[in-house]
């Protein structure tokens, strides 16, 4: 486990902060997260764990602080910036389109159309704007879509969807996590961040996704997850950064530390145990 | 989903790569049984529906199902459907578009007006119906163009917007026709639009390119599924698909190259209206677009959900603008042919009851009215259910007082089927 360390990180932040009017949200932020280990991003409400995410997602900038990704110094501006680079982000809503299959859903937005090759698409450039227009009225080429979507599917081994051509609705909380996941690392993605990926989810479909999330890492993807669920946590995380008021306070390994050492460095010892759970 | 599939050490059976296996034709048929069960019925209830409707009026009045009546119809909905093809884009978006009526009267006047002044006005002696059409198509679109700008700019509710459509170009229209209360079309072009019709030759030939670019379409779409190892219509599914249409065909050009002139000695009329192949010709460009295409994606994103369809990167407020340009596009466009249809345009034109037979077709046909689910295709059905019941009254002769009722009715009678389909889909979790 120590070898992937070895390295560069794949992404780092270094001395990030962020401010909303007098709120300051993040304050010199250190976070880096290395290819093929998923780091779990915790902290209890306000700790600036969404801030954190949604600024490497190009949602927002960063008022001071920089972003190195592959050890180059980046400026990500939009979502668009951060696609470009590998990084997608999996919301806790998941934005999939419920009256749309599952083909469709996972390539909205960047649909293959007929004279346009597959691989050579990428959502950074952007091609001029009658060119695009006129992209935007030639048929799409399903055939090539479906193959693609199910090929991502199956070795992500999300193996209980029936059908790629059902409507999103149809499918179970786990299908819906399985199928916003295998749609963020259609895109060759390098970084894939998770929010929230078990709130809402059974036991059985839990488990279902928190493989998942083990097998991106295992493909050498760099995974970040938030999550409240400790215990979920401990299961797939190999390190876990804890944010409290907008500052890093530690960044433990899991296999060195326990849910009790984490619960107080999330509460700053406010809570000496972990809820629900027998010391 | 079997248990057995989510617990980590079983064996990796995908039940993914199961369903790309190719059915037989039995498990096609019973799949497809079992989609209609849970609610997946399609266009099944309005085809049921034109049957009864078929039945009641022809056992009331035995004009209803003659070729001529037949034709009547066919060139009584065409302004509802051309006006619906539009209305199908703006409701998939989940948004309405109560100016569509008045729209469309502006595409009229405007032709008729442009027409008219061309043969006195000698600095406007260029203008033919070939240049008048696309102008006034122009000003249409630009018209929906700017609700849509209006609704998308200051976040107004588009039914608010369109209601304030509604009035105002009501009032242009009648501001434009001005007292004189009719402007009648000279034009032959123009007024010939929803009365001429085919040769039969050609009547035959129209219906047998649409069948074979249909089928050559279904079997290049299954065989290069199938070339891919993707799940494909069973060929024998689609040969049996290929017979019904053709024998359905051959009837529907059968029918239209009956003589329907009214007695022995007058001239034969015959052939099929010239209107119902401009009405397929939008269809297969329209479908298109909203099936095939990116934009039509968006448009089903956009009203399936707004806020993915803005993470996706989808400029979701174009989209709106556009559909809403597509929707003032078809409108003139209807206007156009419903002023063809009377050869002149009066101050009551777009008025009545349009707007409302014209919302009544897209939901008829199946569109739902919030949003993410219809076909283009819903409009020209629905508008044929919309039409018979018309055409079957009048040819009763009952007051208006029972056709609104009755119309009101079919609409209710769809948009409860409509709310128990999607029940049923609800229940059985396709939806």
């Amino acid at each position: 486990m120590g070898d992937i360390y070895k390295g560069s990180p794949l992404l780092e932040t270094k001395g990030v902060s962020k401010s909303f009017g007098a709120v300051q949200a993040l304050t010199r932020v250190d976070f880096n997260v290395y290819p093929g280990e998923v780091v779990a991003l915790v902290g209890d409400n306000g700790a600036g764990k969404s801030t954190l995410i949604k600024g490497i997602a190009g949602i927002y900038g960063f008022d001071e602080g920089e972003v190195t990704f592959d050890s180059r110094r980046v400026n990500i501006h939009s979502p668009r910036d951060a696609a470009a680079l590998g990084i997608e982000v999996v919301y806790q809503d998941l934005a999939l389109a419920d009256n749309l299959d599952v083909v469709s859903n996972m390539f909205l937005g960047r649909e293959w159309t007929s004279g346009v090759t597959p691989g050579n698409e990428s959502n950074g450039g952007a091609p001029g704007g009658i060119v695009k227009l006129m992209r935007n009225l030639l048929p799409l080429t399903e055939i090539e879509m479906e193959k693609r979507a199910v090929a991502t599917l199956n070795d992500l081994a999300v193996t209980t969807l029936r059908s790629v051509r059902l409507p999103v609705a149809s499918l179970s909380g786990g299908q819906r996590q399985s199928v916003a996941i295998a749609k963020a690392v259609l895109w060759n993605s390098r970084l894939v961040i998770l929010d929230e990926p078990t709130a809402a989810l059974g036991v059985a479909q839990t488990r279902q996704v928190l493989n998942l999330v083990r097998r991106l890492a295992d493909k050498g993807l760099g995974v970040v997850v938030i999550s409240h669920n400790l215990h979920d946590i401990f299961e797939v995380a190999d390190r876990i950064a804890v944010l409290r008021l907008g500052h890093m306070v530690k960044t433990f390994r899991r296999s060195e530390t326990d849910q009790k050492e984490v619960v107080h460095a999330i509460t700053a010892g406010q809570i000496g145990v972990v809820p629900g759970m027998a010391s | 989903m079997s248990e057995v599939a989510q617990t980590p050490d079983a064996p990796v059976k995908s039940a993914l790569l199961d369903s790309q296996k190719q059915q037989t034709v039995g498990e096609y048929v019973s799949g497809a049984l079992r989609g209609i069960r849970s609610g997946d019925i399609g266009s099944l209830p309005i085809v049921l529906g034109l049957i009864v409707i078929a039945i009641i009026f022809q056992s009331l009045n035995q004009n209803f199902l003659t070729p001529r009546n037949l034709v009547n119809i066919v060139i009584q909905m065409a302004g509802i459907a051309v006006i619906a093809y539009g209305m199908v884009f703006v409701l998939l978006l989940g948004e309405i578009d109560l100016s569509a009526g008045y729209v469309s009267a502006i595409g009229g006047v405007a032709t008729a007006i442009m027409l008219r002044d061309s043969l006195t006005n000698p600095a406007l002696a260029w203008m033919d119906w070939w240049n008048v059409i696309p102008i006034a198509l122009l000003v249409t679109a630009a018209i929906g163009a700017l609700h849509g700008f209006l609704i998308t700019t200051f976040q107004l509710p588009s039914f608010i917007v369109t209601l304030a459509g509604l009035l105002a170009w009501n009032g242009v229209v009648l501001l434009i026709i001005g007292d004189g209360g009719t402007v009648n079309i000279q034009n032959p072009v123009v007024r010939n639009l929803a009365s001429d019709v085919l040769s039969p030759e050609m009547t035959w030939l129209v219906v047998i390119v649409f069948i074979v670019l249909m089928t050559v379409l279904e079997f290049t779409t299954a065989s290069a599924r199938q070339k891919a190892g993707l799940r494909a219509k069973p060929m024998s599914i689609i040969i049996a698909q290929t017979v019904i249409m053709a024998v359905a065909g051959a009837f529907i050009a059968y029918l239209f190259n009956i003589n329907r002139a009214l007695n022995e000695t007058a001239t034969p009329q015959a052939g099929m209206p010239v209107i119902a192949v401009l009405m397929l010709i939008f269809l297969l460009v329209l479908a298109f677009i909203a099936e095939r295409t990116r934009f039509g994606r968006y448009v089903y994103a956009v009203g399936g959900n707004k806020e993915a369809a803005r993470r996706a990167g989808i400029r979701v407020e174009r989209i709106r603008v556009l559909v809403f340009m597509i929707s003032g596009l078809m409108a003139g466009m209807g206007g156009i042919i419903l002023a063809s249809r009377l050869k002149s345009v009066a101050t009551d034109a777009g008025g009545g009851n349009l707007l409302l037979y014209v919302i009544a077709a897209a939901v008829i046909g199946g569109t739902s009215l919030f949003g993410g689910r219809g076909k283009v295709v819903s409009a020209v059905l629905g508008a044929l259910v919309v039409a018979s019941v018309e055409n079957g009254m009048g040819l009763l002769n009952v007051s208006s007082g029972i056709k609104f009722i009755v119309t009101g009715l079919v609409l209710l009678a769809a948009v409860v089927i409509d709310a128990l389909s999607r029940r049923q889909q609800q229940a059985s979790g396709r939806r």
